[in-house]
């Protein structure tokens, strides 16, 4: 009874409070970061250097009065942001942030299920996701939203198949779907797969970036030419709701580019007995360690590079990254069947 | 029983909202309604213990091939509602007659499978294979008993690609 519902569920608890905690202190970071770049402070003026300035954003974000455009789909209008939040959490099911663990007396495994399917599971929920946009854009009944989430669609679409397309290949090193296989295929083969499959892992964070609607990809949110994006009719927490969403979505990015490439919970070099005292970090924090690195170098991106524009955007994507990521997959399945 | 509530519920969800999917008057409502019906039918397949069909269903179907649905009822402006559009050659009696051979069909495949004793071929075969595991079983069958229609459809899907190139892209 204890194992099968109650573990389960303290584990959701902690996975979703640790997530929406960590979002809203993502745009702080991402707030400071950019200050820092630009030579500026950033927020200083809530609680020490800024610290408190999330809850402040919540508070306010909250009180803000609700607006729904009078021509708006209100149905529509109101599921979009549901819509697009539910997927970014529902993925941390069976993202592994740890191996199983011996705690209270009891083996607890640090991730909620693992399931065979878990990568396609990923791929799937986060496909879903794409409604969350294009609806918002289409509900609001406003041309810059439908314009901005005309584009987000079409992006969101084109970049999907070369990202999968690197996920293949990975399964095919791998030999599993399954997350916590992966990363126990890492451990047994003494590499990570970032260096294994180095081509798949540029593909993936460029296909990632857009896939997140991250600068320099971000033109459904082109403030410049969009007035705001596809939120531009929301206010409030359904605004809100879409911002989460999108850290949400940065952070699945990065802790699934950390599983895949960079061999999730395990230490570096996990197999060199020399390295043992690496070992007091927990494998958890390990993992918390690498996805941060992946956070960082998102904001990093955005501060440093502009803006592409959108033939731009989609001659890469469908001219270098798929027929790249296609090519990757070809010489992987190659070199498997040749060697191993 | 926990099943049966479970799958009964299912399959109610399932129709109701292939009703709705037909009867809504807004195209866009529609085409999402067919997403909920999409999501349903890959709860079903996950009851079913396929869950690998259930992911790809959801991959294909309700993320990949209703995006695109989306899009283009989004692009075409359907301002002009069904019923002020009444078109000649409606074959009404034509489509009731086809519609009764599909209930005939199914009564008679649900009368046929009471008679049969049930799923005795299904466990036959998963004793038999090699591999465990939701993907490598259906791997493995794709791969071996279903080869051929297997390569047909992926010839068939081919064609289709190809097709739609040719189309869009006449001066090519």
């Amino acid at each position: 009874m204890i194992d099968q519902f109650l573990i389960p569920l303290i584990k959701i608890l902690i996975v979703l409070n640790a997530t929406l905690v960590g979002v809203s202190y993502m745009t702080l970071l991402e707030r400071k970061v950019i200050a820092w770049v630009q030579s500026r402070l950033g927020p200083m003026r809530v609680g020490p250097q800024g610290v408190l300035q999330p809850i402040a954003d919540a508070v306010k974000l909250m009180l803000k009065e609700d607006i729904t455009p009078t021509k708006a789909d209100r149905w529509v209008f109101t599921a979009a942001p549901v819509i697009s939040m539910v997927p970014a959490l529902i993925v941390y099911a069976v993202i592994p942030f740890g191996p199983t663990v011996h705690l209270f007396g009891r083996d607890v495994s640090l991730y909620i299920t693992d399931v065979n399917v878990g990568l396609l599971y990923i791929v799937s929920v986060a496909s879903v996701g794409v409604y969350g946009i294009i609806l918002a854009g289409y509900a609001s009944n406003s041309k810059f939203p439908l314009l901005a989430s005309l584009r987000a669609s079409a992006q969101l679409i084109s970049y999907e198949i070369a990202v999968t397309m690197t996920l293949v290949s990975v399964i095919l090193v791998a030999g599993s779907l399954s997350m916590v296989s992966i990363v126990n295929a890492q451990y047994n083969s003494r590499v990570w797969f970032g260096f294994v499959q180095p081509v798949a892992f540029v593909i993936f964070f460029i296909g990632s970036l857009a896939e997140t609607n991250r600068a320099p990809f971000d033109l459904p949110e082109a403030e410049q030419e969009l007035t705001g994006g596809f939120h531009t009719e929301y206010s409030g927490m359904r605004f809100a709701l879409f911002f989460l969403a999108e850290y949400a979505n940065m952070i699945v990015v990065s802790s699934v580019a950390t599983t895949l490439f960079f061999g999730g919970w395990l230490r570096p070099f996990p197999n060199v007995s020399a390295l043992h005292f690496l070992g007091v970090v927990p494998s958890w924090m390990w993992f918390l360690i690498k996805s941060f690195v992946f956070l960082y170098i998102f904001i990093w991106v955005r501060a440093t590079l502009p803006r592409y524009r959108y033939d731009q955007l989609m001659r890469l994507g469908w001219k270098v990254l798929i027929p790249l990521a296609i090519a990757n997959l070809v010489v992987t399945g190659i070199v498997k069947v040749m060697l191993f | 029983m926990l099943q049966a509530i479970a799958f009964y519920t299912i399959a109610a969800f399932i129709l109701g909202f292939a009703v709705l999917v037909v009867t809504t008057k807004d195209t866009v409502h529609s085409v999402l309604f067919l997403v909920l019906d999409f999501l349903f039918v890959a709860a079903l397949y996950v009851m079913l213990n396929a869950q690998f069909l259930a992911v790809i269903q959801i991959l294909v179907y309700a993320g990949g091939i209703v995006v695109l649905y989306l899009f283009v009822v989004m692009l075409v402006n359907l301002k002009r509602p069904p019923e002020a559009h009444s078109d000649p050659h409606r074959m009404t009696k034509f489509g009731f007659g086809l519609a009764a051979a599909v209930l005939i069909e199914l009564g008679a495949i649900l009368v046929s499978g009471y008679m049969k004793a049930p799923a005795v071929a299904a466990t036959a075969t998963e004793a038999s294979m090699p591999v465990s595991g939701n993907t490598e079983q259906v791997g493995w069958l794709l791969y071996t008993s279903y080869l051929i229609p297997f390569e047909i459809a992926s010839m068939l899907l081919l064609v289709a690609m190809i097709g739609a190139i040719v189309l869009a892209k006449r001066e090519l």
